[in-house]
């Protein structure tokens, strides 16, 4: 039984509401960091490694300090400020232990910070897992899966974007629709597939 | 004059074919499969291949002239996205369903990137989907199969199987049925002897290999025999094979050259992928059919695995590969 | 005078943040499904946007460069916080409808992208014609999407159906519709720009 609470969860995280192809969170890096596998392989792990931690740390904040406070109302700014500071302190730990892969994702991490995909998940993980102000059954473990799977389907669909963009580099689209438009087709036609997914249930 | 046609030149894996010859050679293996639809199915379903095809033509010469391209509308390759996208339409689906589907098939899923053999996602299955997803009611809603008025029900073999939970002899029919076409369905996908001898032709004319095909009805079978809705190997491979669209499918659209990957071990990546991902959609999805949107999903795919999977011979690692690819 | 006019304007067409510079996409393809949620999105965020632009502008001298982008994001969220309070007080049917795109305002990137790019090196008037300016280009921006979207995909406007006989495209308020309508949108803004050079 929650065996299969979860694997909807999952299933609904990476194919049906699959965060960029059907919720649009995380377009920005999902058209910046998409044109070569390689960066878009590194953006989406610094995401996946983000966004987990983010879920875990702003439900802690948000049920141990936000509800025994009564101050929910302050949840964005608390959510943004936390996001803001863990991110900078990965940054921080990245580089002085291991500069090797601060270089790799080193200048991916300042733009997690403004990626709508990692608040987006924490807040969506509180509007789904909390009822009228108490966690819900399984409400942390929940979030926890939510979060990574969020963060796998956002990297499997920047995959996939980043190998279609780099066939793509020689076609001969129309001009107006070179660059960003037929990305946007792109994400268009995979959005169309993953339709099939909608329905889904065990 | 045909080779006068070609508009893209591509560097070839076969040099005595041309690409007209191709496309209208896949053309002609699907013609008895349609034959036996229109058929079964009466008189309308013709009108909707033809407005389909014409429909996907007009297009298809509208766009070319709009971006001041040569008009290569002859080269067959639009006219067998239309032939494609009728197949996938139940018999009785109005007529501007097929203009419509056709007209978002080759203006967005294909001229956009650039026109043939630079499509991404295969055409006619992009047009199934936009119209699937448009106007379900249109396109779920099955005739009866006209030529055999005791033919127990409209519905489909695998609409019945999903929603009404029964299995191959509650539906009054046989595997011969099946095979012969008696049953409900979209034009194209019910003849499953007929597409097996357009099948035939195009493997011995070499224009399409087996790998895609067979991986995708393998993967597809097994699964659907070993994971049923109760218990544990005791589903009906054949019936799974037979019932949809899997033949259609697997021998006609997932093979496309342009959509699918480059290498032998890739296609059967490919293959088994389209096989898993419409035993998944039509076990626990939604829609009781699932393989024109997985060929799509797997379709997405492609250039990561012709990344991943190196050619054998030629192409190079760094995706140059996909450059060296035939285009159809 | 003139000068302040053209901070104003350059944001609805020349320097569009949605179809030019390509930013803050998340809410134009996410709340375009109905042109009266593109309205209420709209003026939620040219709000947030004038205001922390004032606000930035006029701290721009006090605050540590080093700090400022952690500065930038206290006020951008307080502002969406009160948006928040206020649209689900006055306005909780359309609170409900944009969901997640309330609080997502904080990390629209056309809000912290005048912050560092404009409102942090110029004074405050000029600051507040550049928030008014972005604000109304992407509020239509977003308008002109979702009348494509809620046209075509339900057949009507502001909830009224204005063409009797049509079958929706339904696939047009559904998410594959929103990239398509944004793409081809980007592209013939494309067309023009390079017809008039």
């Amino acid at each position: 039984m929650d065996f299969k609470i979860f694997l909807t969860v999952i299933i609904s995280m990476v194919f049906i509401n699959n965060f960029i192809l059907s919720k649009f969170l995380g377009l920005c890096p999902f058209l910046g960091v998409s044109r070569n596998i390689k960066p878009a392989m590194s953006m989406g792990m610094a995401v996946i490694f983000v966004m987990t931690l983010s879920g875990i740390i702003t439900w802690l904040a948000y049920r141990f300090i936000l509800i025994p406070f009564h101050i929910t109302y302050l949840r964005t700014i608390t959510f943004i400020l936390v996001i803001a500071a863990f991110v900078q302190f990965v940054e921080m730990v990245i580089l002085k232990k291991s500069p090797a892969l601060y270089r790799a994702l080193g200048i991916y991490l300042p733009l997690i910070t403004t990626n709508c995909a990692v608040l987006g998940v924490t807040v969506l993980n509180i509007d789904n897992f909390f009822v009228s102000g108490k966690p819900a059954q399984l409400s942390f473990l929940l979030s926890v899966t939510q979060s990574l799977f969020a963060g796998i389907g956002f990297t499997l669909a920047l995959l996939l974007m980043s190998g279609i963009r780099e066939r793509l580099q020689v076609n001969d689209a129309p001009r107006c629709f070179e660059g960003i438009p037929i990305a946007f087709m792109v994400a268009a036609l995979m959005s169309l597939a993953f339709m099939g997914f909608s329905g889904f249930r065990f | 004059m045909k080779g006068r046609l070609v508009v893209s030149v591509s560097p070839h894996l076969r040099k005595k074919e041309n690409i007209p010859w191709i496309m209208w050679m896949v053309f002609a293996a699907l013609i008895p499969s349609g034959i036996v639809g229109i058929y079964t199915f009466g008189p309308a379903s013709l009108w909707l291949i033809l407005i389909s095809i014409l429909s996907a033509v007009l297009s298809e010469a509208f766009i070319l002239a709009l971006r001041r391209k040569k008009v290569t509308i002859f080269d067959g390759s639009a006219a067998l996205t239309g032939l494609l996208l009728a197949y996938n339409l139940p018999p009785e689906a109005p007529l501007w369903i097929p203009a419509a589907g056709s007209f978002f098939a080759i203006v967005f899923a294909k001229q956009v990137f650039g026109g043939l053999g630079r499509n991404i996602f295969n055409p006619a299955l992009a047009g199934r989907a936009f119209l699937i997803i448009s106007w379900p009611t249109y396109m779920t809603d099955f005739a009866k199969p006209f030529t055999y008025p005791d033919a127990v029900t409209a519905a489909t073999p695998l609409g019945l199987f999903k929603n009404a939970g029964m299995d191959i002899h509650a539906m009054g029919l046989n595997y011969m049925d099946l095979l012969l076409g008696r049953r409900g369905g979209c034009i194209g996908e019910v003849a499953v002897l007929a597409l097996a001898v357009g099948a035939l032709l195009l493997l011995v004319l070499r224009i399409i290999s087996l790998h895609i095909p067979l991986s995708f009805i393998f993967a597809a079978g097994l699964l659907s025999w070993l994971f049923p809705a109760q218990g544990f190997a005791k589903g009906d491979p054949i019936f799974a094979v037979l019932s949809g669209g899997v033949i259609l499918g697997a021998f006609f659209m997932a093979t496309d050259y342009s959509t699918s990957p480059l290498t032998r071990k890739g296609q059967l990546i490919f293959g088994a992928g389209c096989g898993l991902l419409t035993f998944i959609i039509r076990r626990w999805g939604g829609y009781p059919e699932g393989v024109s949107f997985s060929i799509l999903i797997m379709n997405a795919f492609v250039p990561l695995i012709d990344r991943y999977v190196r050619p054998p011979v030629y192409g190079r690692r760094d995706g140059s590969g996909a450059k060296a690819k035939t285009v159809p | 005078m003139k000068k302040i006019f053209a901070e104003f304007s350059k944001g609805i067409f020349r320097e569009n943040p949605i179809f030019v510079i390509v930013l803050g996409l998340c809410p134009t393809l996410a709340v375009s499904t109905s042109l009266e949620n593109a309205v209420g999105m709209g003026i939620a965020a040219t709000f947030v946007l004038v205001a922390s632009n004032t606000i930035i502008s006029g701290i721009k001298g006090v605050v540590p460069h080093k700090i400022r982008i952690p500065c930038f994001i206290v006020v951008i969220a307080s502002f969406v916080t009160i948006v928040e309070l206020v649209m689900a007080g006055y306005a909780p049917l359309l609170a409900k409808r944009l969901g997640i795109f309330v609080p997502l305002i904080v990390v629209n990137c056309i809000i912290m992208g005048r912050a560092e790019a404009f409102a942090s090196r110029n004074n405050i008037l000029p600051s507040i014609m550049d928030g008014l300016g972005m604000g109304l280009g992407f509020t239509l921006a977003l308008c002109s999407v979702a009348l494509i979207r809620e046209i075509l995909g339900s057949g009507k406007l502001f909830g009224h159906i204005i063409v009797k006989g049509f079958d929706p495209v339904n696939i047009m308020v559904l998410a594959p519709g929103a990239l398509l309508t944004l793409g081809v949108l980007i592209a013939a803004t494309n067309l023009i720009k390079n017809r008039g050079n």
